[in-house]
């Protein structure tokens, strides 16, 4: 089973990205994505810069470097950007959209299809995988059952089996918006913003009129309040056939959530339970925890 | 611009005929689209007496198969495309790669519009869609400003059509997963959005709690008007203040923007609300339909008449509408 880290999903400064990566750089990782898949206004690198982090990071690991692209294209500036992204000549690109995967198409270019791609059935991902589609990560509502049925069909279907990436640690993202839903909060207009999202290194919390946790604002995305942390499943991962698991990243703490990863996928028995929500991979509500779906 | 109309029943479909409505899209009674609410939607001998009747009034009908099948049901979709081309449909609205390829392999007479579930939002992504499956239509998803969907209607390869009216989804469609965190139902693969057997309302010493899958979407005083708890239209706290964090229960009207939509290119306006009664449909076809002629004999002298407002404001989800994200203010 190999370990990915996912891209950064909250907008954080040049100063707190540079010492996140230099703390994962050390990591048993083997996929590293890099690259801004919320919001093309958030700058704290270019594609430049994140491609000579990706040059740094493989320097020091050997670490296979992806960049993911923007999940909700807009502008037309935006999709100008995922054309330099596609023709970066470096590293593969995770394609968030179809229009990344038209791009990488045009150019016979191997592909990564992200969690935002909606492949949910064999006959999908057998179009995408005849195009070049060499790693799905299935969208994070997708349950255990459906993903071995998926690739169960893709076999009947006569296709080499792609990678398989499951979305097991960190705040799922569940939603896209021309809405930047942060700025509203501040009241704040969205040609406005002021960058606020910065502010939230781990998204602004959203909760019900009774306190209870419901989702994380994170600007034009909507993710889960609660973490998913699919740790205590991992005999069931193996199963259904994943070969790489994803660790999403949080402004704290992920150097304990990769090494605990880590040592679960060397033969260490993996926890009965673990704080964080599972309901997705269990064929229920995402919001349901490990004791509700009955784990514990 | 072709105005087309939303039918969840046979009497819809008929009142939309009867107002104008050039098109006539609907769904069959199952989960292969994403307005699969009990009682909708129209099984064998409805949809034969639709295509009849669509056929004697030369109109169009288009059938949205638009959900994601999985895997273990993926015969009922088949099926549906078949259903469809048997019937000789005017288009298969559908969103889902394997849905849109087997059509276009099994039936290739058949028209094809991208569904606003497939969430393609540029010219790169339609042209995905066009060079692998030959549609002939793409319906763009909620989220782009009247600048955006310029853009995309000078660049694009294939003719576009945008919503003209109904309930606003307030995220790209196709690519929200809230109702399935909530509930365990989602749009994409189940064709529903904070479905009516998770909601329970019950009143409380606080007021009227609308709940869904027990969690509290929003609680009203007497005084307030209590609306269906779709999620992400309730209130909610967010650093410690209670609003509308996503959205407010409102209703997208782009009447005032017709001029504008119809000089940029856009092919068809469409009406949401399969969910809706047939009288809804019939009001709200009637007045676009007016519009739309007004428009179309007196461009230069277009103004939206009060009366017409009136008409959908009284429709529309808290009765109000807004723009939505073709007004760049509202993002």
């Amino acid at each position: 089973m190999k370990l990915s880290l996912g891209p950064v999903l909250f907008y954080w400064d040049k100063e707190h990205l540079g010492r996140f990566y230099s703390d994962m750089a050390g990591l048993p990782l083997d996929v590293i994505y890099l690259g801004e898949t919320v919001c093309s206004k958030r700058r704290a690198f270019s594609l430049d810069q994140w491609l000579g982090l990706g040059r740094e990071l493989q320097s020091c690991s050997s670490a296979q470097i992806v960049l993911s692209s923007l999940t909700l294209i807009e502008a037309a500036s935006e999709l100008s950007s995922l054309r330099r992204l596609c023709d970066n000549g470096e590293v593969l690109v995770e394609a968030n959209d179809m229009g990344a995967v038209q791009l990488l198409i045009e150019r016979k270019l191997p592909f990564v299809g992200g969690p935002a791609l909606n492949l949910y059935n064999g006959h999908a991902l057998a179009q995408l995988l005849d195009a070049g589609m060499q790693r799905w990560v299935p969208p994070v509502e997708c349950s255990q059952s459906l993903i071995a049925d998926v690739l169960e069909q893709v076999r009947e279907l006569g296709r080499p089996l792609p990678e398989v990436e499951i979305f097991a640690y960190g705040h799922l993202p569940l939603a896209y918006s021309a809405r930047c839903f942060t700025a509203r909060a501040e009241n704040r207009p969205k040609d406005d913003c002021q960058f606020c999202c910065i502010n939230y290194p781990d998204g602004m919390a959203l909760t019900s009129q009774e306190g209870q946790p419901l989702f994380t604002l994170n600007g034009i995305q909507t993710m889960s309040a609660d973490v998913t942390n699919l740790l205590a499943d991992y005999p069931g991962l193996v199963a259904c056939g994943a070969d790489l698991l994803r660790l999403s990243p949080r402004a704290e703490g992920m150097v304990g959530v990769v090494q605990a990863f880590d040592q679960v996928r060397q033969g260490a028995m993996p926890p009965l339970c673990v704080d964080g929500c599972n309901g997705y991979w269990h064929g229920q509500a995402g919001m349901l925890r490990v004791e509700e779906v009955g784990l514990c | 611009m072709q105005l087309v109309c939303p039918a969840g029943n046979l009497p819809a479909l008929k009142a939309a005929v009867r107002q104008g409505a050039d098109a006539v899209y609907v769904g069959f009674r199952d989960d292969t689209n994403a307005r699969h609410f009990a009682g909708l939607n129209m099984d064998d001998k409805q949809f034969d007496a639709a295509v009849a009747h669509i056929r004697q009034h030369q109109r169009k009908l288009y059938v949205a198969v638009n959900t994601y099948p999985q895997p273990k049901i993926w015969s009922r979709w088949q099926r549906a495309v078949d259903r469809a081309a048997d019937h000789g449909v005017d288009a298969l609205i559908a969103g889902d790669p394997g849905v849109l390829g087997y059509a276009a392999a099994h039936h290739p007479q058949m028209a094809l519009h991208l569904s606003v579930q497939g969430s393609a939002t540029h010219a790169a992504a339609l042209k995905f869609y066009v060079e692998r499956y030959g549609i002939r239509r793409a319906v763009l998803p909620r989220v782009l400003s009247l600048a955006q969907v310029k853009q995309v209607a000078a660049s694009s390869v294939v003719p576009i059509e945008v919503f003209g009216f109904g309930s606003l989804c307030i995220m790209a469609e196709g690519r929200c997963h809230l109702s399935s965190y909530i509930t365990g139902e989602s749009p994409n693969l189940c064709g529903v959005c904070s479905p009516a057997k998770a909601v329970r309302w019950s009143d409380d010493a606080d007021g009227l709690s609308a709940r869904l899958s027990e969690v509290l979407i929003d609680r009203y005083t007497p005084e307030e008007p209590a609306g269906y708890p779709t999620l992400c239209k309730g209130r909610f706290l967010v650093g410690g203040k209670r609003f509308h964090a996503l959205e407010e229960p409102t209703s997208l009207d782009t009447l005032d923007l017709l001029p504008e939509l119809s000089a940029i290119g856009v092919e068809a306006v469409k009406i949401e609300g399969r969910q809706r009664s047939p009288a809804y449909v019939e009001q709200v076809t009637r007045v676009w339909r007016a519009a739309l002629d007004a428009h179309r004999s007196a461009p230069a002298n277009f103004v939206v008449k009060d009366q017409w407002r009136q008409v959908l404001a009284g429709l529309s989800e808290g009765s109000q509408t807004t723009l939505g994200a073709y007004h760049r203010a509202w993002q």
